[in-house]
């Protein structure tokens, strides 16, 4: 249930900071990236090129993606420099 | 700063969450990231409406781990002087310690045109801010129309490439500098293709004291029409092509950044946009030559200036 | 206490001064410019601790306001006229962002044609704005107001406008009770914010997009604070008395008890118009004045309540709706008699446009037009006093 006038913080301020988060934007994609792990050198071109923080980073290591979000643009696939990322046709 | 380890900066905090609604492949947004990760947390940011400021700041979902601040559409260069001037009263009485960065953002609409006025006096007023321009050369939010930020020949909406008129007949408002002119310590051109050279000139921006501009080409998919994987090489190419030098100006004297080992015609980059299709057809090809040759212009005239360390 | 000859540009400053806020951006217009000036003195002689923002338009002005505002710092600028009306967009965010923003506002005519006299069109044309507005009838009031307006914008987190006619008082001397300083500091207290853009601890967005499903409640919201200002402004008055001795109120009732006719003014016409009833009661006229010193928010129980007894009553604007119907002043005090139990008839008499000087003549003139009308001649709805016809 979304909030009456009295429940809402003052002056239409959001108090809780990365609260996108809670909207998932996967769905808008047609295509997905898939990544070949063997391929990748964890460069991290594709993780300062995504505009969507997509790219699953854990100790200094390329680790996926964050499908939740990603709008499957093909950026990261594009300017991998090993080729590691493939765009896949997302099945209905 | 030196070489940016983007590995290091991998690890750190994200300060721009993902579940924002901007397009996908959007050049904006991956300018923004780039420049938080400079910037750090310790940063408030301020928009001028627009794009980024409409797909990250939905009620009640917010992309943003750091304070922001949005106000109106032409003035968050004079919302961020307030900010920052409150910021050094408050500072002066013993209430806050912090160092905070002020990075006022605007589109190429509210920083070219409706809001110069208020850049223009931030600028000359000396606030200790930085005001980073994403320029995707016209008014995106609203559907594309032209703005003196969009090239010569581009179709928009409100320039479209008619029967009669084939697409803007300005040139594109040299706002660097007009900024340059100011006289302030530090402003740059920058393209998020070259993530290096943006992050240090961000970085060197945010280091000196005064107020500092850089403009940044952000690549639209949906405004240029190009498929949204193309976004870096559009800004890459940009650059290879003289369209868009990466240069700075500290405390007056130009100096180019990056200089392409192999310069690239104007027209592979025009080819790879739909709002210049049109410049293809035979009784327009003279647009490319006009456009190539006001181009190497500005890159001659840059060059002399660098040279006479001017 | 100490007693002074000041105009109200001069006290208006001086209350500033003894407020002492963080910062100041203000752009200098006509008649207003001289605040600007005197408190620039101030800050270039490090006689307050404000910093102070040289902006390049007034839009400009108000948009810093905003973001020094929301930056946690007490706030003030001053404007007038054509700088309030550029200001115009920014002022309805600000309200909107519910930031207690000072505005010292001198009462100039909107152009066209470019005047810069009293009238009280820049005012009005803002009324709907989200701000609290409060007119003052001379340089005291103006002085005592501004130190008021700081406190009341601060607990009903609501910006507010302290406005005083231009040249009339802006450029008048008059006899100030002026406060001490720490007695100022002591009355307006710690300064206080709905929430802070500062806190990077603690980050929030401020200013966001809102769609269909939110937006009505976020204003829902804006216009409980302006219903509950009222009682707030009661509270900083009465302990304004108790402080310092001075009566204020959202009215202002002058010989109202047993008035069959009344005219309701805003202003330094008030001056002049307690003048006119006093000298129609010595005539035998049971005439009386009510001043609106708070207008928004709309003191609607209070105009209701000191009219309750009179006959005919005839509002004075000093501004015109043009919407072929009445004064503004005149339209809100009617829609609020509606719901008068005498209900009597309101006639408007617009007057003094671009700084159109009044007098107890004219005012009388008013008076012994609804006294007419109350005896069956006919009288128009809409009246223009001393215009050339």
């Amino acid at each position: 249930m979304k909030e009456t006038w009295k429940e809402l913080p003052i002056g239409a301020i959001i108090k809780e900071p990365g609260s996108s988060k809670g909207f998932e934007t996967g769905d808008w994609r047609t295509e997905r990236p898939v990544l070949d792990p063997e391929k990748c050198i964890h460069c991290m071109f594709c993780w300062i090129y995504c505009p969507d923080s997509s790219i699953k980073v854990e100790d200094g290591k390329m680790k996926g993606f964050l499908y939740k979000y990603c709008k499957g643009c093909g950026i990261c696939a594009e300017m991998c420099p090993t080729k590691a990322i493939t765009m896949v046709r997302e099945e209905v | 700063m030196g070489v940016i380890d983007i590995k290091k900066i991998a690890k750190t905090e994200q300060l721009f969450a993902p579940g924002h609604r901007a397009c996908a492949g959007c050049g904006a947004t991956i300018i923004i990231r780039q420049v938080l990760s400079v910037a750090g947390e310790d940063t408030v940011v301020g928009f001028a409406t627009g794009c980024m400021e409409v797909v990250s700041t939905i009620f009640p979902y917010t992309a943003w781990e750091v304070p922001f601040l949005h106000v109106a559409f032409e003035n968050v260069a004079a919302a961020i002087s307030g900010v920052e001037t409150a910021y050094r009263a408050l500072k002066k009485k013993g209430k806050i310690k912090k160092k905070i960065n002020f990075i006022a953002f605007g589109g190429d609409g509210g920083t070219y045109d409706i809001g110069l006025q208020a850049l223009s006096g931030a600028m000359e007023r000396g606030h200790d801010m930085l005001y980073i321009c994403y320029d995707n050369g016209a008014y995106m939010n609203t559907g594309i129309q032209r703005s003196s930020a969009t090239p010569f020949g581009a179709h928009t909406t409100t320039s479209p490439a008619g029967k009669k008129i084939p697409g803007k007949m300005q040139w594109r408002k040299d706002l660097t500098e007009i900024i340059a002119a100011h006289g302030v310590p530090y402003v740059a051109q920058a393209s998020p293709a070259y993530y290096q050279d943006l992050m240090q000139k961000v970085d060197k921006a945010l280091s000196i004291e005064g107020p500092a501009f850089i403009d940044v080409l952000s690549p639209c998919p949906l405004g240029w029409y190009y498929p949204t994987k193309d976004t870096i090489k559009v800004a890459k190419l940009a650059v290879e092509t003289k369209y868009w030098p990466l240069y700075e100006v500290e405390n007056g004297v130009h100096r180019v950044t990056v200089k392409p080992r192999k310069f690239k015609p104007v027209e592979d980059w025009l080819k790879m946009q739909g709002r210049f299709r049109h410049l293809f057809k035979e009784e327009n090809k003279w647009m490319i030559e006009h456009i190539q040759k006001e181009v190497d212009r500005r890159w001659e005239r840059l060059l002399k200036l660098e040279e006479a360390e001017l | 206490m100490k007693v002074v000859a000041k105009t109200a540009n001069e006290a208006m400053a001086e209350a500033m001064r003894q407020i002492n806020p963080d910062v100041v951006a203000a752009y200098p217009i006509t008649p207003a410019t001289e605040i600007v000036q005197i408190f620039s003195s101030f800050v270039h002689d490090g006689l307050v601790d404000t910093e102070f923002i040289a902006v390049e338009s007034e839009h400009s002005a108000m948009s810093a306001c905003i973001g020094a505002a929301a930056a946690g710092a007490r706030v003030m600028t001053s404007t007038s006229s054509q700088g309030l009306a550029l200001m115009d967009e920014v002022l309805y965010i600000a309200a909107a962002l519910r930031l207690p923003i000072v505005i010292c506002e001198i009462n100039r005519a909107l152009s066209a044609p470019i005047n810069i006299h009293c009238d009280h069109s820049d005012t009005m044309n803002v009324r709907d704005s989200g701000w609290v507005q409060i007119y003052a009838e001379d340089s005291q009031e103006a002085y005592d107001s501004v130190i008021q307006a700081m406190k009341i914008a601060e607990e009903a987190f609501l910006p507010a406008m302290v406005t005083a006619d231009g040249f009339i008082l802006s450029h008048a001397m008059q006899r100030i009770d002026m406060l001490e300083d720490e007695e100022v500091q002591a009355f307006i207290g710690e300064h206080k914010s709905p929430y802070n853009l500062l806190d990077i601890d603690n980050p929030i967005t401020i200013g966001p997009l809102d769609l269909q499903d939110y937006f009505f409640e976020h204003k829902r919201q804006e216009a409980d604070a302006m219903m509950k200002a009222l009682k707030v402004i009661k509270k900083v008055a009465d302990e304004f008395t108790q402080k310092f001795g001075r009566k204020y109120g959202l009215v202002e009732e002058y010989r109202l008890d047993d008035a069959e006719y009344a005219i309701v003014v805003i202003g330094s016409t008030a001056g002049t118009a307690k003048e006119t009833v006093d000298m129609m009661r010595e005539k035998g006229h049971k005439v009386g004045l009510l001043r609106i010193r708070v207008f928004r928010p709309f003191p609607a129980e209070e105009i209701v309540n000191a009219l309750k007894n009179v006959k005919v009553v005839g509002v004075m604007d000093r501004a015109d709706g043009v919407n072929a119907f009445g004064g503004p002043v005149f339209m809100e005090v009617r829609a609020a008699l509606y719901e008068s139990e005498k209900k009597p008839d309101v006639y408007s008499f617009v007057y003094g446009l671009g700084g159109r000087d009044v007098k107890p003549v004219d005012i009388e003139r008013v008076f012994q037009m609804i006294m007419d009308a109350d005896k069956g001649k006919k009288i128009d709805r809409l009246n223009y006093i001393g215009v050339r016809e």
